[in-house]
């Protein structure tokens, strides 16, 4: 992958940002706009950066943990405080609320909704993940996309052509793991 | 008792998260399935019998009192179909343990089994308009995956119109949804039942038409069936199964719910939903005539068989949904059972095409037997289950003095045991036509892999029971019809005395 300075420069200094109002977002979300979805999606903004930047492998060093692992964690938490208040004896997705006084951030109000939502950021993160993963990088395009952008339309050519014999070999290969699996 | 009804919707959604995060192991996430729908199983038993004991059980969500909150509720019939299709989920899971194909490639298969059977748990649980909207979105989300699952071809296609239909159906159910809700100001079940009736005639019949029409997208009514025979046979074995024994079922009880539950008597659509009981029965029943596949065949009757359940439905008396409800849950075990048998027959066999698969029952005859218990009892011959059900719904029809319908599922009863009669002389008798795209695998003596077999076993045996429990599930079906019949129990439960 063809890596570019300007490209790679302005996402460094972006995406930290972009994930502080994502969670920004999540926080808010309780009594203004925004909320676990909406902070959800704004991560996956800032990984499409790093996507755009430097294709899965910028991905994969951003975020160490697999993708399935933090949908389902945040699926986990989701569906967690949904039950627990039945464990105590109240309702399913009954909610508290607390209020305390902390130094420099004043009175902050916290409901169990919170976990719900945070919940809910890490699945639509972890969505984001997943789809990036299964968009992958393609290395034999990219050599084509290369070769014709430097105008060499024999080299793309046969590119192209290898791309083909590859898209047949794998036809194949599928063909006969289904058969297998029949 | 009553916190125990959420547990059918939540505990399947837990798994499904604990699945996804031990996706690496298999052999983890089957004993996580496995623990969740055999624990949704004992829980809905239970509710039903609190249901049956002491009337209707209302759990309010969040702790929210009635049209505020999400209200869920489960009355005999929510508890019938609750245990009938947790039964089926646990069978079929097993079944597909057994045959690997994709629940061993797909890291998916789990997680996404678990969250259809928490969407049909939500289905059938929730006394909402709104959240049934989103545990039908739950349900579909996860049957999109399931029935494209391996990638084929010919599964992309069809499964490009299954979905293509299921996302009409959801836009014309949230434009209805907001027309009730702009109408009304509420889309709780029982806020609706006490407000619908205030609304002129004309809107009130406009609703029931609209969400029959909803509904009947979903359960495969005349003449909006056509996409079912076509995406429901290419998805793998199991998923078939548990998508033509249970799903349209779903839509079969969202229409019994509503129809019964929301509309005063005269705006109910009785002559309505009789013309299209007929038309369902008939047009399924020669469509499976024309067919070849066996997968094909069983599609067709899905479709011809809701029409008997229309059939009862439409008469809104107590002996006709009566018959509705001990049609739809006997009609779960039995196509379901008949599915599972043509998986096993399409691996024995090599195909599920009768010209190119026969003289099973020689080397196979439990599978013959397997085939041939649900197939007598779907074409209702005395004394299986489907036979009561049968009978039940056509002496609801003389009851109602309904002589042309009753002639129409006559007839369509002999077509479908014509049907059924083909199906056993072109796969269990005779030789085939053709040679089978596959090779057939006979290396078991037993006719398959024990787990599948056993799973298939224990599916007939249910339908057995039903036969020889007959009289106690039958009037249990009276005594969930009695309930339909009388909304204000469904709306005071709710609402808790209030208006």
């Amino acid at each position: 992958m063809k890596r570019l300075l300007v490209v790679d420069t302005s996402v460094r200094v972006v995406f930290h940002s972009i994930l502080v109002l994502s969670l920004y977002f999540l926080f808010a979300g309780h009594n203004q706009p925004g909320g676990g979805f909406v902070g959800g999606l704004t991560a996956g903004a800032a990984i499409s950066f790093r996507y755009v930047a430097g294709g899965v492998a910028e991905v994969r060093r951003a975020f160490p943990l697999r993708p399935w692992t933090i949908m389902g964690g945040g699926l986990l938490i989701g569906v967690l405080t949904a039950i627990l208040p039945i464990l105590s004896g109240n309702a399913l997705l009954e909610h508290a609320a607390w209020e305390a006084d902390i130094a420099i951030l004043g009175t902050v109000k916290a409901t169990s909704a919170l976990p719900f939502d945070i919940g809910v950021y890490l699945v639509v993160l972890g969505l984001i993940l997943m789809m990036f993963e299964a968009f992958g990088d393609d290395e034999a395009i990219d050599e084509a996309v290369g070769a014709s952008v430097r105008g060499d339309a024999l080299e793309a050519d046969s590119v192209v052509s290898d791309l083909f014999e590859l898209e047949q070999i794998r036809e194949l290969q599928l063909r006969r793991s289904r058969r297998d699996q029949l | 008792m009553t916190a125990l009804i959420p547990l059918p919707i939540a505990i399947p959604l837990l798994a499904a998260a604990i699945s996804v995060i031990v996706g690496r192991s298999r052999q983890a996430q089957r004993v996580i399935g496995l623990v969740a729908l055999a624990s949704t199983t004992a829980i809905s038993i239970a509710l039903l019998i609190g249901a049956d004991r002491d009337g209707i059980l209302v759990a309010q969500s969040g702790g929210w009192p009635a049209p505020i909150g999400i209200s869920l509720v489960v009355d005999r019939l929510s508890g019938i179909m609750l245990v009938t299709s947790a039964l089926m989920l646990l069978a079929v899971l097993i079944f597909a343990i057994g045959q690997g194909g994709v629940e061993r490639q797909h890291v998916a298969f789990h997680p996404m089994y678990l969250v259809l059977a928490s969407g049909v748990a939500a289905s059938l649980t929730t006394g909402d308009l709104f959240n049934l909207f989103v545990a039908f979105e739950m349900m579909l989300a996860a049957s999109y995956v399931l029935i494209t699952m391996g990638g084929r071809a010919d599964q992309v296609r069809s499964g490009m119109t299954y979905v293509v239909i299921s996302l009409v159906a959801s836009t014309f159910f949230i434009v209805v949804l907001a027309l009730v809700y702009t109408a009304t100001g509420t889309v709780n079940f029982a806020d609706l039942a006490g407000r619908i009736p205030q609304l002129p005639q004309g809107t009130q019949v406009m609703f029931a038409v609209a969400l029959l029409v909803v509904f009947g997208i979903k359960a495969g009514l005349f003449p909006l069936f056509f996409w079912l025979p076509d995406s429901y046979p290419t998805a793998p074995g199991p998923v078939t199964a548990i998508f033509a024994g249970l799903l349209t079922k779903v839509g079969v009880y969202a229409i019994i719910r509503t129809q019964t539950l929301l509309f005063p008597a005269e705006a109910q659509l009785g002559t309505l939903l009789l013309v299209v009981a007929s038309l369902t029965m008939a047009v399924g029943v020669f469509g499976a005539i024309a067919q070849d596949d066996m997968k094909r065949i069983l599609s067709f009757h899905i479709v011809s068989q809701i029409g008997y359940m229309i059939f009862a439905l439409g008469l809104f008396t107590v002996a006709g949904l009566a018959a509705a409800v001990f049609y739809t849950f006997n009609n779960i075990i039995l196509k379901t059972s008949l599915l599972l048998v043509t998986g096993l027959v399409e691996r024995r066999g090599g195909s599920s095409r009768l010209s190119e698969v026969g003289g099973l029952v020689r080397g196979a005859p439990l599978l013959g037997l397997m085939f041939a218990l649900p197939a007598l009892s779907l074409a209702g011959l005395p004394p299986f289950g489907g036979f009561v059900a049968k009978f039940a719904v056509f002496d609801a029809g003389v009851q109602s003095s309904e002589w042309v319908v009753v002639g129409v599922a006559a007839f369509v009863s002999l077509l479908t045991l014509y049907s059924m009669t083909k199906i056993w002389a072109g796969a269990f008798w005779g030789d085939p036509d053709d040679r089978p795209r596959q090779r057939p695998d006979t290396s078991d003596t037993l006719g398959g892999p024990a787990l599948m077999m056993a799973s298939t076993a224990a599916v007939v045996v249910i339908g057995v029971a039903v036969m020889i429990f007959a009289r106690p599930l039958y009037s249990l079906s009276e005594r969930a019809a009695e309930d339909l019949l009388e909304p204000i129990r469904y709306v005071s439960a709710v609402m808790g005395g209030r208006p």
